[in-house]
């Protein structure tokens, strides 16, 4: 019972901290006076700007925005790969050495795209200053690329220039991401996350075994990697580690920062709009589709263990930390992959069949809350779809906020859409048709092939979490994925951004009496269907060789 | 040309970017957190009258023996041993046999200890292998254990249990539960 009221508290925080973030969102990408921030930050931004050179111009091409972006991007991995590759002893107190070139290459991708799929074990692998100067800095850039590239495709979208990538880059991390971040830090600091410098200490336990703990800059690293939607984490159990995650109030916070800049960036979406409904809507169904899909998890994951009956009852704990149980950790998983995070609080591969088919339906759909900016987008570019589909049904011209939506729209559209199913089931099928020497699948049946499945549907969807059990840290995975990484990352930027610079041009056309309103709850349940129809379907076949097949396994043991 | 020029730009960039998560961010928490919360922020470490280290209270420990209460499973022996500093959790998918195995061979050394059912989270293996906690349930389990091996009242262990159990976050939120490294630790008090 206690679950599901958790499940309720949990969404009304997120609709109640959505107009608020939303407001403050559309004030800092709308360059609107923030009196709150601005005697303190306009020096620190304006001395950035004048020290990189940016005189702020908007872009007058999809391309004025995507230049600096990709160049930056690739400087911010540059950066990071070398603090990866060459682990200086300095706030190195376990003496680490440098990190193996495919898994730092690997890492360095992955933090870059804001996926944090990580095949090392960070205890023994990484120094406080790669934590610090390699992973933390992108959780930063790789969140505030995303919000950026979110509000240029906004701005396009509502008729406007894109706006300026250095401005907006800027911005994003002074304005959004470093205070509240520093909020959130100081919360999980005083709840136990520690703040140190300090290395690992070993100590005598009770019995007298010798344990080694590893402490660091947690508190700070946790914070971003959860508002972030990050999700890399500072110890190999992540968000399960109680360093990072100290209690269940410290659980509940880690989940609102993980839906909340994405949920606030659909109602700022609305306030650009100038049309507060049809983001209020959006946002519900949204929700919507979430709560399915969490009373899915949370359901499957109460039901138990029947191969387990002889010796337990109750919920499958597998995996699982008493202080959360089956059922904030099925909620959690629900948020983590809907949201793009990757932030695991106990083992997605011990879920139940069930249980583990929900994050991977996240993963296919990338709208349930979605990626740092990128969320929003690729809703709204089933809006799109959504518009046209109905078009075709009327036999009319389709249009969405006053712009006539044509074949340029359609087709960009539709490659967004099918760039992740190209990275996800392509090399899935070229991984699977080889031995399990490549595969590393460690559990057997048709677990071992939703555990493949996951770790390139979570590298394309840019998550980061996975079917840990899977022996990931090989050259295979760590060179295959990285092509999931970048695809999945930065096509659909590329498309997103030409598509919204296309659209803005087009002239305004007023709405007439055979124009179809998008901000109605009737439209709103058939951009549903549509997401349901075009982002599942492709997927339905391995899912029915994967976690469907398995929970048939298990019917007939019971 | 300007290809180069942007070059820079975007190298800049970088630079000062790098330097202002670390400025702005790390430092000031790590000031706030060394200055003001000096427990938490280095691990919350539980200490004897000798200031020897006895563990973190936020970290569970592994206890085997008849003097204890028994902790849950670990994937990594609680960051002991060969493949220490670690935390994992097993990866066992549910239909794994090997997952099966490991709950039978793990209930058979409860029934061994005169546990014919042990609470689940005694069989699990938890999600970070560092798990501090046990379920009440699981801890009221070992009392006629603790009695024989302590020589303590079991309404005395009962009371010991109740202190370090911590209910639901506002009633509602997580799951009650028992400090293990905490119980375990006045039992060594009260009980040497």
């Amino acid at each position: 019972m206690t679950d599901w009221f958790q499940v309720v508290v949990f969404v009304a925080l997120i609709w109640a901290t959505a107009p608020v973030l939303g407001r403050h969102l559309h004030q800092v990408f709308d360059d609107q006076p923030q009196p709150l921030f601005d005697p303190w930050l306009i020096p620190v931004e304006n001395g950035v700007l004048r020290f990189i050179g940016e005189r702020g111009r908007p872009a007058e091409q999809a391309w004025d925005y995507l230049r600096p972006l990709l160049l930056s991007n690739l400087l911010f991995g540059l950066v990071a790969l070398a603090f990866l590759l060459f682990q200086p002893p300095w706030l190195n107190p376990q003496g680490l050495p440098a990190v193996r070139w495919d898994t730092a290459l690997h890492t360095a991708i992955s933090f870059l795209t804001n996926t944090d799929q990580q095949h090392y074990t960070p205890e023994q692998s990484l120094s406080d200053l790669s934590q610090l100067g390699a992973l933390q800095f992108l959780f930063f850039t790789s969140a505030a690329t995303g919000l950026a590239v979110g509000f240029a495709f906004i701005r396009g979208l509502c008729g406007r220039p894109l706006g300026n990538f250095n401005t907006d880059l800027i911005r994003a991390i002074t304005r959004v991401l470093i205070p509240l971040s520093f909020v959130f830090a100081l919360v999980l600091l005083v709840n136990g996350a520690p703040m140190t410098l300090a290395g690992p200490i070993t100590l005598k336990t009770l019995e007298g075994a010798d344990q080694i703990l590893v402490r660091g800059p947690v508190a700070g690293f946790e914070a971003i990697k959860q508002l972030g939607e990050n999700g890399g984490g500072f110890f190999g159990a992540n968000s399960a580690h109680p360093f990072e995650n100290p209690n269940p109030f410290t659980n509940l916070l880690a989940m609102v920062a993980m839906f909340a800049i994405p949920a606030a960036t659909i109602d700022a979406f609305g306030r650009f709009l100038g049309n507060r409904r049809q983001a209020t809507l959006l946002l519900l169904l949204v929700t919507v589709l979430f709560l399915a899909l969490a009373a899915l998890a949370i359901s499957s994951e109460q039901g138990g263990n029947p191969l387990l009956a002889a010796w337990l009852s109750g919920p499958n704990l597998e995996g699982k930390e008493v202080r959360f149980g089956a059922g904030l950790t099925a909620l959690f998983a629900t948020i983590t992959t809907g949201s793009m995070t990757g932030a695991v609080n106990g083992a997605m591969d011990s879920l139940m069949p069930l249980g583990g088919l929900v994050p991977l339906f996240n993963l296919f759909l990338q709208v349930i809350f979605g990626g740092q900016g990128t969320g929003v987008a690729y809703l709204l570019v089933f809006l799109i779809l959504t518009v046209f589909l109905t078009g075709l049904m009327v036999g009319r011209t389709p249009e969405l906020f006053g712009r006539k939506v044509e074949k340029g729209e359609i087709v960009w559209s539709s490659l967004i859409l099918l760039i992740h199913p190209l990275f996800v089931l392509v090399p899935a099928a070229i991984t699977l048709s080889y031995a399990p020497t490549l595969s590393g699948i460690s559990n057997p049946g048709s677990h071992g092939i939703s555990q493949v499945v996951y770790e390139y549907a979570s590298a394309a969807a840019n998550n980061g979490s996975g079917f840990e059990g899977l022996g990931d840290g090989t050259l295979w995975w760590n060179l295959s994925t990285i092509v999931s990484l970048l695809g999945g990352r930065y096509l659909p930027i590329v498309a997103l951004l030409l598509l919204a610079a296309a659209f803005a041009r087009k002239p305004k056309v007023p709405p007439g009496p055979g124009t179809l309103a998008t901000d109605t709850g009737l439209f709103t349940v058939v951009t549903g269907v549509v997401i349901l129809i075009l982002g599942a379907l492709t997927f339905f076949p391995v899912l029915a060789l994967g976690p469907i097949a398995e929970a048939f396994s298990l019917v007939n043991a019971r | 040309m300007s290809f180069l020029r942007e070059g820079f730009k975007a190298l800049r960039l970088t630079v000062v970017l790098w330097l202002l998560t670390l400025v702005l961010y790390t430092l000031p928490l790590l000031a706030v957190g060394q200055g003001l919360f000096p427990a938490m922020a280095n691990g919350s470490l539980l200490r004897n009258a000798g200031g020897q280290v006895l563990g973190s209270t936020l970290i569970g420990q592994p206890f085997s023996s008849d003097r204890y209460f028994w902790s849950r499973p670990s994937a990594v022996d609680y960051s002991t041993g060969k493949t220490a500093p670690t935390s994992a959790p097993s990866n066992l998918g549910p239909t794994n046999p090997e997952l099966v195995k490991r709950i039978e061979a793990t209930a058979s050394t409860y029934a061994k200890a005169g546990i014919e059912k042990p609470a689940a989270d005694l069989l699990y293996a938890s999600g970070s292998g560092l798990d501090p906690h046990i379920s009440p349930e699981a801890a009221r389990q070992q009392i006629p254990r603790l009695v024989a091996a302590r020589s303590l009242p079991s309404a005395k262990l009962e009371q010991l249990i109740l202190r370090h159990t911590q209910g639901r976050v506002l009633g509602f939120i997580g799951e009650p539960r028992v400090n293990l490294l905490a119980l375990n630790h006045e039992l060594d008090l009260r009980a040497p």
